[in-house]
């Protein structure tokens, strides 16, 4: 093979060895470090370096090879010698050029031709020079060719363009995950606002504080039972901290005395539903379908819930699970003219009002969770805790659970 | 030491020489590992090194620089570089770059080791 077409070839493979290493998702550090040997041994090039300028100050070293890193530390690039190495061509970028009219290689010819660099170019990218590539001379001994100095400006500019990207793709991964941290801090602001609105809710009523808050986290634990995505878990429990915010249109006497009102009054409570779906509905949620949970938790499949005597399909399973949230803690809780029913008493009316008021598949997952509970299962005890350390004393809760479940599932 | 496929990069040495085998395809992988195991006998007292190229089909751009860096450790620290069992194709690739200016390319490692210990008359030609 003729010694031009064996260097022909070399530098081919070379060049493309050079386009899948810049096109590459790899680490920033070993792209450059890569792409210098790249150059290095297409030419057979003793030592270089690799320098960066991002803004005043040192240039900062991101490769180096066969050079101490002493060899090009200090070294500064004035916004003049940016402009000059725009306008020189390459044969003024040798370093021992002394007639050269590079201010920046007049400037430190004697540091760089002292650490055996003999060839500096610029890397331009979109009109400005980002950085400086440093070159030793051949192994060969021999001076640099006009083709070797194309070989090597097509490379720094390959090298240049990909350092470049890497920078602009650094960036991007910097401002979205300054973006993603933003949302959290929002999430968790909005969540805290939900939550100071739902005890807002409960002061209304002195006989259920918590109510709204616990029946956000069962609604949230039934769903997660079901399988829902995160994000779907959260906008339930938001939806269950929110249910009875429609409660704040109603007067206070009516909430605080519901065993002892009349018809009229008991349609003005019956009337929160709506209200809080009036309130939510204008609200730009992050979660779907918020508005709907709280004006259907109320329904029953067998139609006759309120406001709208929804049936079983037309009711949001959402709805569903938080209208079982809502009875759940209502039954298990104490109010002024009852005490809270057992837990026997509970399941009995849980199983009774499946398929009539609660959805099946729903007091199904409901109940698989506190099992999991019971049995050690699930790592957290956050019903068990809920419901209070000795409301499940004495009772028989597996079997009841376990009957429970498999007359559901069955 | 492990090769990137898990084999080992495989030397021993002879005297104050250490023989370092080079593997089928000379890249980065391949190169910075035999690299490592060159400074590595260098700085565990070996005054020369061997580098077989026996195995070696191929040595892209990455090879050559990696191994000029290595000729260069070794010029630093008063060694002396022998390539040995080299093919046609990459001696040619060699005498381009002009690396046989510093490094002497022996038929084989026996040889090598011959021209090392100033035994050997003549390095063999490409």
């Amino acid at each position: 093979m003729e010694p031009s077409t064996h260097k022909l070839i070399h530098t081919f493979g070379a060049l493309a060895d050079l386009g899948q290493e810049i096109a590459g998702t790899g680490d920033f550090n070993e792209m450059v470090r890569t792409s210098m040997h790249l150059l290095l041994g297409t030419l057979a090039l003793r030592r270089g370096a690799v320098v960066e300028c991002s803004g005043p100050g040192p240039l900062r070293c991101v490769a180096i090879w066969g050079l101490e890193d002493r060899a090009i530390t200090g070294f500064e690039i004035e916004e003049t010698e940016k402009q000059s190495f725009l306008k020189n061509d390459v044969a003024e970028f040798l370093a021992r050029n002394t007639s050269s009219s590079n201010p920046f290689l007049n400037r430190h010819r004697e540091q760089l031709v002292g650490e055996g660099i003999e060839l500096v170019l610029p890397m331009i990218v979109r009109g400005e020079v980002t950085g400086l590539v440093l070159l030793g001379g051949k192994a060969s001994g021999e001076e640099f060719s006009g083709d070797d100095f194309e070989t090597i400006r097509a490379m720094v500019r390959h090298i240049g363009v990909g350092i470049h990207t890497h920078r602009l793709l650094e960036q991007l991964a910097q401002r979205a995950e300054e973006n993603r941290r933003l949302y959290e801090e929002l999430r968790a602001i909005y969540r805290d606002t939900v939550r100071a609105f739902a005890a807002a809710i409960d002061i209304k009523d002195k006989y259920t504080q918590g109510h709204s808050e616990r029946v956000g986290r069962y609604s949230e634990i039934i769903a997660r039972e079901m399988g829902w995505s995160e994000d779907e878990v959260e906008g339930i429990q938001i939806a269950g901290y929110l249910h009875d915010i429609g409660k704040l249109v109603v007067d206070r006497d009516i909430i605080n005395a519901p065993y002892n009102i009349d018809a009229k009054l008991s349609s003005d409570l019956n009337r929160h539903p709506a209200a809080g779906y009036e309130i939510l509905a204008p609200i730009n949620h992050p979660y779907a379908d918020i508005p709907l949970m709280a004006k259907y938790h109320h329904e029953r499949l067998d139609g006759r819930g309120y406001p709208e005597g929804l049936t079983d399909e037309q009711i949001p399973l959402g709805a569903k699970i938080v209208s079982l949230a809502d009875s759940f803690d209502a039954m298990t809780t104490d109010r002024p003219y009852r005490r809270r029913r057992s837990f026997e008493d509970v399941v009995r009316d849980l199983r009774e009002n499946s398929g009539k008021q609660f959805d099946g598949k729903v007091v199904a997952a409901f109940a698989r969770a506190l099992l999991k509970e019971v049995t050690g299962e699930a790592k957290e005890r956050r019903i068990i805790k809920m419901l209070g350390k000795n409301y499940l004393e004495g009772e028989q809760v597996e079997p009841l659970l376990h009957d429970l479940i498999t007359d559901l599932e069955h | 030491m492990d090769t990137p496929s898990g084999a080992l990069v495989r030397s021993h040495c002879v005297g104050s020489t250490a023989v370092v085998y080079a593997s089928d395809y000379l890249n980065k992988l391949t190169g910075e590992k035999i690299e490592r195991e060159c400074r590595r006998q260098l700085d565990s007292g070996c005054r020369a090194l061997v580098i077989d190229f026996s195995d070696t089909q191929l040595v892209n751009s990455i090879g050559v620089s990696i191994l000029l860096g290595i000729i260069d450790i070794a010029e630093k620290g008063g060694a002396r570089v022998v390539f040995s069992e080299v093919n046609s194709q990459t001696i040619e690739l060699f005498e381009m770059l002009g690396l046989t200016r510093h490094v002497v390319l022996a038929k084989n490692e026996h040889e090598a080791l011959l021209n090392l210990s100033g035994l050997a008359t003549i390095p063999i030609a490409p």
